[in-house]
């Protein structure tokens, strides 16, 4: 009945073939009852209500070609410079086509006991470890391209950083898609711990670099942060892939007790991009903001989907999401905020603010509260507005242009969320990115 | 031989949401000129100014506005900036995110493309900043601010000039840029003002009160009256005006016959 997961199960026989005896090991039981799963649910339609304004029609229509092994490719070090993020020395886990490059990659000394690694070679190492890290955390709900993600699972990152370690340097995790000749179809997995009373920052990226082709790439990653108690993760996430591509992409993080998670999400590029984001406050006093800016130009759609699941009390949740969205480009905001009966004194704020640039640009905003504590504090609010005339003559009257008038006070629109970015360097980065964005 | 005007205004008339609110405006401005525009509320005086920068809420109806002899009414807002005209806004929006330096840089550099100079990096124009604070006597903080957020009133008008220093525009226009200030506010105002006066540019100030002019002294005074300039004298009219108030002029404007 759902003949467009056909190509996917036929690319796990090539998949599971290619695996050399790995296939006996208890994770690659799990891989298949994703398979199965991902089977049984199928490419979803906008008939189902999580995916309403989001039709992926032109992704579940396209063949794409696995990549199994890692395939030559002539991506140079000043091509990784000039495409991703390159402000700071530290950790660089590149990965081209869904496997990890080492030669591209600056793997340093973390020390003192952490791990930092790509998820293959920590399969290789201890793959039950990896198997029992990712049945540790509790399942996202059910959900077609996780349990893709799943049933291809081989590369991505392993992250484990022991109680009361502080990571100074962010790591900075670099995917880049290259275009080929044929559509092709990356499913990354990265599993990052963070233990008691440890610190980390995580830079994810996602690049295209072009290879000669111009067929499509889609990019199906899945990142799950585990916070022990009292630990502080800062996830940063900067999508800007070509504009064939479609990216779907989970983020899904547990806090225990006192733990913090801020996690902000940059959006720039594809055809079709969803963020799955979604956070579990499991332990009491934990407190996680979800942050976010999205540009949709010309026909592009991004989805974001965000949870907040407060299941805890005397837990904090910050949300705040602004769009831009421009010529036929549409948005979709979908924030649900779920107050469990046991956490009380919750305080949670969602915000999401959109631009919208063109008569034919569209944005679909939908709050969704369930709460079912009695002694909580939750706001929530949306809005849709336009460049103000009044702000544009005046940067007119200074002799600004009418482009560049309306770039500035785009960018300024989504600056409140860039000022949330705590390193610097990657504040710069990002001005650069949205700025050159918006100029164009 | 006379040198040209930098401003010419013939006959200008303008309506704002069909409404006529110039109904023939005439002024000229020479290089190193200071010209003051007085009247009551509602006069017109603020349209002038906005007609003038090319706010595009007012439609002008009739008569022409030359520039160093060329069209101003046909350039665009930024082109009539680049061209050397420079609004002092009486009331200076706040833009939240839009970084100062990033804003002044912009468009101090569009300016000079426009002239054909070459752009200014980031230390030349830090330069030019500074030299230009010390005279207006501006902190720095005001760089790393967004333009004008949270600013007082005081502020922001002390902001506006500081553009115009760091712009050098030839026309300046200040629209009632002594309202809402207190008087030591409005002795820094007056006096950077004062420090940009120069033999090649000209300005116009709008204004409501006399007390700007005890700061600024202007060269030529004009009473502007439903719509139309009906009185233009020295420095001592605006003494007259204080002393009389704004009814004399009303009766001035009947017996002109250009009342309501």
């Amino acid at each position: 009945m759902h003949s467009t997961t056909e190509s996917f199960q036929k690319n796990f026989a090539l998949f599971e073939h290619s695996l050399n005896g790995e296939s006996e090991l208890p994770l690659h039981q799990l891989r298949r009852r994703s398979l199965e799963r991902f089977s049984t649910l199928g490419f979803p339609t906008t008939r189902d209500e999580d995916w309403r304004f989001t039709n992926i029609a032109p992704l579940a229509a396209t063949q794409f070609r696995p990549i199994l092994v890692s395939e030559p490719h002539s991506i140079t070090p000043a091509q990784v410079a000039a495409a991703g993020y390159a402000g700071q020395s530290g950790q660089r886990l590149v990965f081209v086509n869904g496997h990890f490059a080492p030669g591209l990659s600056q793997l340093g000394e973390v020390g003192n006991g952490a791990t930092v690694s790509n998820l293959a070679a920590a399969i290789k190492a201890d793959a039950a470890a990896v198997e029992q890290f990712i049945e540790s955390l509790p399942a996202t709900k059910p959900d077609t391209f996780a349990a893709l993600n799943t049933a291809f699972i081989r590369d991505g990152v392993f992250i484990s950083v022991p109680s009361g370690i502080i990571i100074e340097q962010p790591i900075h995790l670099l995917f880049i898609g290259v275009a080929t000749s044929e559509a092709t179809v990356a499913h990354l997995r990265n599993l990052i711990s963070v233990g008691e009373n440890a610190q980390a920052t995580i830079i994810e990226e996602y690049v295209s670099i072009g290879g000669g082709g111009n067929h499509a790439t889609f990019t199906n990653p899945v990142t799950q942060i585990a916070a022990a108690p009292n630990a502080t993760v800062n996830h940063y996430r900067i999508q800007h892939e070509q504009e064939l591509g479609f990216h779907i992409g989970t983020f899904h993080a547990t806090l225990d007790r006192a733990s913090t998670v801020n996690s902000i999400t940059f959006t720039l590029g594809s055809a079709i991009v969803r963020n799955n984001t979604s956070a579990v406050l499991a332990g009491p006093g934990a407190h996680c903001t979800m942050d976010g800016v999205y540009l949709a130009n010309e026909t592009q759609l991004v989805d974001n989907h965000t949870t907040l699941d407060h299941a805890a009390p005397n837990c904090t949740s910050h949300e705040l999401y602004k769009g831009v969205l421009n010529d036929r480009g549409r948005g979709v905001f979908s924030g649900r905020i779920i107050v469990r009966q046991d956490a009380q004194k919750t305080d949670s704020k969602q915000s999401n603010r959109n631009l919208l640039l063109s008569d034919t640009a569209i944005i679909d905003s939908k709050p969704q509260l369930e709460i079912f504590a009695d002694d909580v504090k939750c706001t929530h609010g949306a809005t849709i507005g336009q460049l103000s005339d009044e702000s544009l003559f005046y940067l007119r009257a200074r002799g600004i242009g009418l482009a560049e008038a309306r770039a500035i006070l785009t960018y300024a629109f989504a600056e409140e969320v860039v000022e949330h970015i705590a390193i610097p360097e990657l504040r710069d980065y990002l001005e650069t990115l949205l700025n050159t964005r918006l100029e164009h | 031989m006379s040198q040209q005007p930098i401003l010419e205004i013939r006959d200008l008339r303008a309506s704002v949401e069909g409404k006529e609110i110039l109904k023939g405006i005439n002024l000229t401005v020479n290089p190193g000129e200071v010209h003051a525009i007085m009247g009551p509320n509602g006069s017109g005086k603020s349209t002038l100014a906005q007609v003038l920068a090319g706010h595009k809420a007012y439609e002008v109806t009739g008569g022409e506005a030359l520039l160093h002899g060329n069209d101003l009414l046909e350039m665009d807002p930024e082109e009539r900036a680049r061209e050397g005209v420079f609004l002092a806004f009486q009331y200076p929006v706040e833009l939240p995110g839009v970084n100062s330096t990033y804003f002044l840089k912009a468009a101090v550099n569009a300016v000079r493309k426009h002239r054909g100079e070459e752009e200014l990096d980031a230390a030349d124009f830090l330069a030019l900043v500074r030299q230009k604070m010390k005279v207006l006597d501006v902190g720095e903080a005001l760089l790393k601010r967004s333009v004008n957020e949270g600013f007082s009133g005081g502020e922001k008008k002390r902001n506006e000039i500081f553009q115009m220093a760091v712009l050098e525009p030839t026309l300046a226009i200040l629209d009632e840029t002594d309202s809402g200030l207190d008087i030591d506010a409005l002795r820094v105002v007056a006096d950077g003002v004062n420090k940009l006066r120069g033999s090649e540019n000209g300005m116009v100030l709008v204004t409501h009160y006399q007390r700007l002019l005890e700061y600024i002294v202007p060269d030529v005074v004009h009473v502007l009256y439903n719509g139309r300039i009906i009185k233009s004298g020295g420095k001592e009219l605006a003494l007259e005006l204080e002393e009389h108030g704004y009814d004399w002029v009303k009766e001035h404007a009947e017996e002109v016959g250009v009342g309501q």
